[in-house]
Formats: structure tokens, sequence, C-alpha cells
């Protein structure tokens, strides 16, 4: 029964994008049923797999020769993640999208992403990883180009150049280790690095991986696409690109590689820590300047996925140079908790920020003001979302970064700590700003006539909105076992991959 | 956009049928040859592309519209879900080739593959389609000022 339905997660989105456009062409509400009902059977089936440990063998073929799949605890938690966000954008987007014309072909194009993005993190073979991070890639370009305008097709441009070298340099890296072990499958290849010679070769592909998958996560030095990439998409898909884009297809392949198929080393984790850490304050400090919503709600996507890296980094130095196993846990726990966390209360935000545009028809910080009374639900969800994100008490956003600066105590990093509260602070100021800004003070004549979103827009906004707020729990025991745990274990065993993987086949 | 000489007109008009049929036969040979459902696919596309530069582009939409090329497109790719689908219905297994299976012809003839025969077929229509489309996507499209002196892409209205 199980194994029945884990290739429907990419099946059902890809069937859905290719269906949409023979039908609705006529029909336009087609377009928003079938959309919505393949996402909301993609999070269904997601969920229902939550406890499944497995590896499944594409056409019965024999993993040496064939493609596998594998579903571990890290590949479960995040395509929970990616299937409740596109959930929860399309029911966003069956009104938001209305203003522009060819509804059908975003439904399309967003369900092609969904495909790609389920199949990089189920994958458990190097080139296959490759093929599914184009497609989420390619469907994101064109997503980005949506609107039209000139602006909108210059970000897409930018980021198709950018995001294309990334894609090469991993196709690169891709070979190198082929020629170095002989396999595509990423248990085998594990295994050849460990038995056989550690060539320079590889060294050069861990470079290329961490640069290219770098430049799709939007990692400080590889970022600069995306301050215009995100901005530009409508709003529904830059909840997608920012909530779980960057992460499927950057921080989850990055790690993976990282850690499970090539080995985690001291070297490469103060590499992931650097890059963390420069992500994260970089990122804030160009945040705060920012007075459009959007692009300043990108920027903090920088800083807040440094957070990510810096505390899965910070594990994976732990665990290589033989410190504490406690701290390294905790702060890998940190790391992927926060990326858990980030996928929500930013869509969330990229939502809101939608919602107001919808409304008010901009999203310049200077020309809004006094929305309070006249759009009530979008700014308690933007409050909620905001004092996550700042990592107030008892929002998602705290317990995450408490983790992250406990782990990094216990670890002996205190420094590392003491920056991380640092970025909290700095991002707590430019929330602060967005709430004064938008919904505070003088109400402008052009805004009077300014009513609340409609429905199903709201609904999106509440349950991202409950889910920010009730995501602490899942660190009570019991919960915690159950769903950050084997994420955790997944991640931390290291090159233990290998041998698991064989177990389950 | 009336199209080039009378030469390449004509040189074309032999030409066309014989590029289409090649593309044909490596596609349903892909299992037993080198080609296959891309390589025939692109040799299908560009008759079309040949025919376009011949010819000029409303000669090609007369025949192939954009609608037309969009339908092949995404029945193409469904076609390819649904070979996969059959092998998880009835086989139990993601793009199973239960036909081979249950079938099994005599090696090295047309019908000797099962399943991957259907599957280039679908690859073919699908690539050869977006090709065309890409291809003719690129003529119809126009950058045009608007009020604001900004510039937008707009498609040029198709003839019903």
């Amino acid at each position: 029964m199980n194994t029945l339905l884990i290739p429907l997660l990419v099946a059902i989105p890809l069937g859905g994008a290719f269906f949409i456009p023979l039908v609705s062409r006529k029909v336009r509400v087609l377009a928003d049923i079938i959309g919505n009902l393949a996402t909301l059977s993609v999070l269904v089936i997601a969920v229902l797999l939550f406890q499944v440990r497995t590896v499944y063998s594409i056409g019965g073929w024999n993993a040496s020769v064939g493609i596998t799949w594998v579903l571990d605890g890290f590949s479960n938690l995040m395509l929970v993640i990616i299937c409740l966000i596109s959930f929860v954008a399309t029911l966003f987007s069956s009104q938001y999208m209305e203003r522009y014309t060819a509804k059908y072909k975003f439904y399309s194009l967003f369900l092609l992403m969904v495909a790609g993005m389920n199949g990089v993190v189920m994958t458990g073979d190097m080139f296959n990883l490759f093929v599914f991070l184009e497609i989420a890639s390619v469907a994101s370009y064109a997503l980005v180009a949506f609107g039209g305008n000139h602006e909108e097709l210059e970000a897409a441009f930018k980021y198709l150049v950018l995001a294309s070298i990334g894609s090469t340099l991993v196709l690169f890296g891709i070979a190198f280790i082929y020629g170095a072990t002989g396999y595509l499958n990423m248990a085998s290849i594990s295994q050849a690095i460990r038995t056989g010679p550690r060539t320079p070769i590889l060294t050069l592909a861990v470079v290329f991986f961490t640069v290219g998958f770098g430049i799709k996560a939007a990692l400080v030095p590889f970022h600069p696409w995306l301050p215009d990439a995100h901005p530009s998409a409508p709003a529904p898909i830059s909840a997608m690109l920012s909530g779980v884009l960057i992460k499927a297809l950057g921080i989850y392949a990055l790690t993976r590689v990282l850690f499970n198929v090539i080995g985690i080393t001291p070297i490469y984790g103060a590499v992931l820590i650097t890059i963390g850490a420069l992500s994260m304050v970089v990122g804030v400090f160009l945040a705060v300047g920012q007075w459009d919503f959007k692009r300043l709600l990108a920027y903090h996507s920088i800083s807040q996925m440094g957070y990510v890296v810096l505390g899965i980094g910070l594990g994976g130095y732990i665990l290589a140079s033989g410190g504490k196993q406690s701290a390294a846990m905790l702060a890998i726990l940190g790391g992927i908790f926060h990326l858990a966390n980030h996928s929500v209360f930013k869509s969330l935000l990229f939502l809101v920020s939608g919602s107001i545009e919808y409304s008010t028809g901009t999203r310049q910080l200077k020309e809004m003001g006094g929305l309070l009374e006249k759009m009530p639900l979008t700014r308690a969800t933007c409050t909620i979302a905001s004092l996550s994100i700042a990592g107030v008490p008892p929002f998602n956003g705290f317990w995450s970064k408490l983790i992250i600066i406990m782990a990094a105590f216990q670890g002996g990093y205190p420094w590392l700590a003491a920056l991380t509260i640092l970025v909290s602070f700095v991002t707590l100021l430019s929330f602060i700003k967005v709430l004064r800004y938008a919904f505070l003070g003088h109400l402008p004549e052009s805004l009077k006539a300014v009513r609340e979103s409609p429905a199903l827009m709201s609904i999106a906004l509440v349950v991202l909105a409950i889910f920010c707020t009730c995501m602490g729990l899942l660190l009570i025991p019991g919960a915690r076992e159950m769903i950050l745990d084997p994420a955790v274990g997944a991640l931390a065993n290291g090159v233990g991959y290998a041998q698991a993987v064989l177990a389950l086949r | 956009m009336n199209g080039m000489t009378v030469i390449v007109k004509t040189v074309t008009r032999w030409l066309k049928v014989f590029i289409f049929l090649y593309g044909i036969y490596i596609i349903i040979t892909g299992h037993l040859a080198p080609g296959g459902g891309f390589a025939g696919g692109v040799i299908i596309a560009c008759s079309y592309m040949l025919l376009t530069l011949a010819y000029g582009k409303e000669f090609t939409l007369k025949r192939l519209s954009l609608r037309a090329g969009h339908h092949l497109d995404s029945s193409g790719a469904l076609l390819f879900l649904v070979v996969a689908l059959f092998g998880l219905g009835s086989g139990g297994i993601f793009f199973a080739n239960v036909l081979q299976n249950r079938y099994p012809g005599a090696k090295f003839t047309l019908l000797s593959s099962g399943t991957i025969l259907i599957s280039n077929i679908a690859i073919g229509l699908k690539v050869a389609a977006s090709l065309f489309l890409i291809f003719i996507i690129l003529s119809v499209l126009r950058i045009v000022l608007v009020e604001d002196g900004s510039q937008k892409m707009i498609q040029e209205e198709e003839e019903e």
C-alpha cells in the first residue's frame, strides 16, 4: 500500500501540470480545482508516508543500474514542508491570481515546480537529483517572469543566468564524482568513497557542489539574484521560492551531499559555518534599509538561510572534529527546525505582502500606513509572522534560534551565539519598522477605500499563522522524537547513510 | 513575411515529407537502434522549422496552430505519465514494463520491448511539440512600449 503511494508524490503534480492546459482553457475554474486538489492530495500522501522509511526502485530495476528513491527522516520532513506550503500557496492563489491573465499556465508551472522539489528531496541518485533540480528551477524561472513586465523579465533573466551556472556546476560535480567512483547511486558513491582512496577530484567536486547549491540557496557570496527574483514573482510564488525552493534545491541538496554522500570533514564544516555567518550578517544589514516590503523580506530570507546553514554546519564541524556529540545533535536540530519554521513564517510574510498589495496596490512601505483598522486579519497574521522571524517567544522562530544559540554555547563557540543574538535583534528592528509603517500611523487619502482580502486568501493566512504559533510544540518530548529527531539522525548519521540505505533495500 | 525564394520553397516542399518520415522512423526504432523519442522529436520539429523559415510563420501556424501545439505538448507528457502509472497500477511498480513481462515479443522486432515503444512515441510527441512551440513563440512574442515608458512582452493574437 505504502509503496504504491510513493511515486504519486511526483506523478500527481506532474499529471496535474499537464492536464490543466488541456482542459481549463475553456472552463477557467477547472484550473483552480485541479491545482488545489493536486496539492491537497500530495499533502495527504506526504503526511501518510511520514513514518515510512524505505527505498523505492523505479521500474523494479536494481539500484546499481536503476534509479532509487529513498525516504528517510530528513526527506519525509522536507516532503511535508513542501506539500504544506504549496497547498497553502495554491489556496491563496485561486483568488490572488485572478488579476493575471492565463491563470492556468500559472498552475501548470506551479505544479511542475512542486513535482521537481518532491523529486529532489526523495531521490537517492545523483543524476536524478540533477534532473529534478532542473525541473523545479526551470519552472521557477518562468514563474518569476510571470507578470511579463520589464522589471520582472529582467529579474527572471538574472535569475536564469545565475541559477543555470549553479546547475552547470552541480552537473560538473556529479560528473567528477562519477569519474572518481563509477557510481551515481548516493549510497554506492558513499561506500566507494569510504573504501577507496580519497582523490583530490572529490575536493574539487565538493567545491563545485558548494558553489552550485549555494547559488540555488542564495547564500551570501552567491546571493545577488534573490533580492530581484523573489519580489518580482507573484506573491504565492515568492512564498514558494523563499519558503521551500531555496531550501529543497539549496540547503537540502547541499547538506545531503556533504553529510551523507561525501562525508563531512572539519574543513567543510568550517566553510558552512563561515558562509552561514556571512549570510546571516550581510543579509540582515542589507534588509534594514529597504522600503519595498517584498525586497525587505527577500533580504531577510538570505539572513535566515544563514541561520540554517550555520546550525547544520556547526553540527557537522563538531561531529567531524570529534567534539561533544550532544552539542552537534543540538546544532543540527536547531538548523533543521529553523528550516521548517522559516518556511512557515516566511511564506506567511510573503502572502501577507501579497494580501496588502492585492488590497492597496502598492508594496512600498512609505505609501502605506494606518491599515490597522482596514485589514485587521492581515495585520494580526503579519504581527505573528514578524515576531516569529524576529525570534520573540512563544512563536516558532524563537525556539529554533534558542536551540542554535544553546548549541553554539555548548559546542564552545560563544561568539557565534553572540552573532546570532545580534542578527536576531536587527531582524526585530527591521520588522518593527514594517509593522509601524504598514499598519500604524496615518492612513493616506488614497487608501480610504481599502478592504480586507477575500476569504480564501484570509484562510491561507490564518492556517500559516496557526502553524507559526504552535510549531514550538514540536519540541516537547514525544513530538520531537517522532518528527524532528529522525531528520537530525539522518544527517548526523553521516556516511552511515550508505549502510542505512543498503539495509532498507 | 512571405518566406524565401522559389528555389528554397520548392526544395522545402520536397524535403519536408522525408524529414518528417525520418523523424518517425527514428522514434519507432528507438529501442532497437541508436535514436529514440528525443532525437526523433527534434527531427520532426525541424521539419516544421524548415517550413516556417521557407514559407513564413502564417503558413505554418495555419497548418499547426499554437493551440494544437500546446495540446500535443501536454498530451505527450500525459501519455508518458500514463505509461508509468500503468506500471504502477498493474505491476505495482512505477515504470514497470508490464507489457514486456506479460507479452514478451521476439527479440529485435518492432514489438519486442513492451512499454518502451509507447514511451518513445510519447517523448517524441512531447519533444517535437515543445521545440516547435519554442521556435514559433520566439516569432510571435513582441516587446511593446506601454504608456509609462516601460516595456512589456505580449503575445500576438492568434487567429481562431
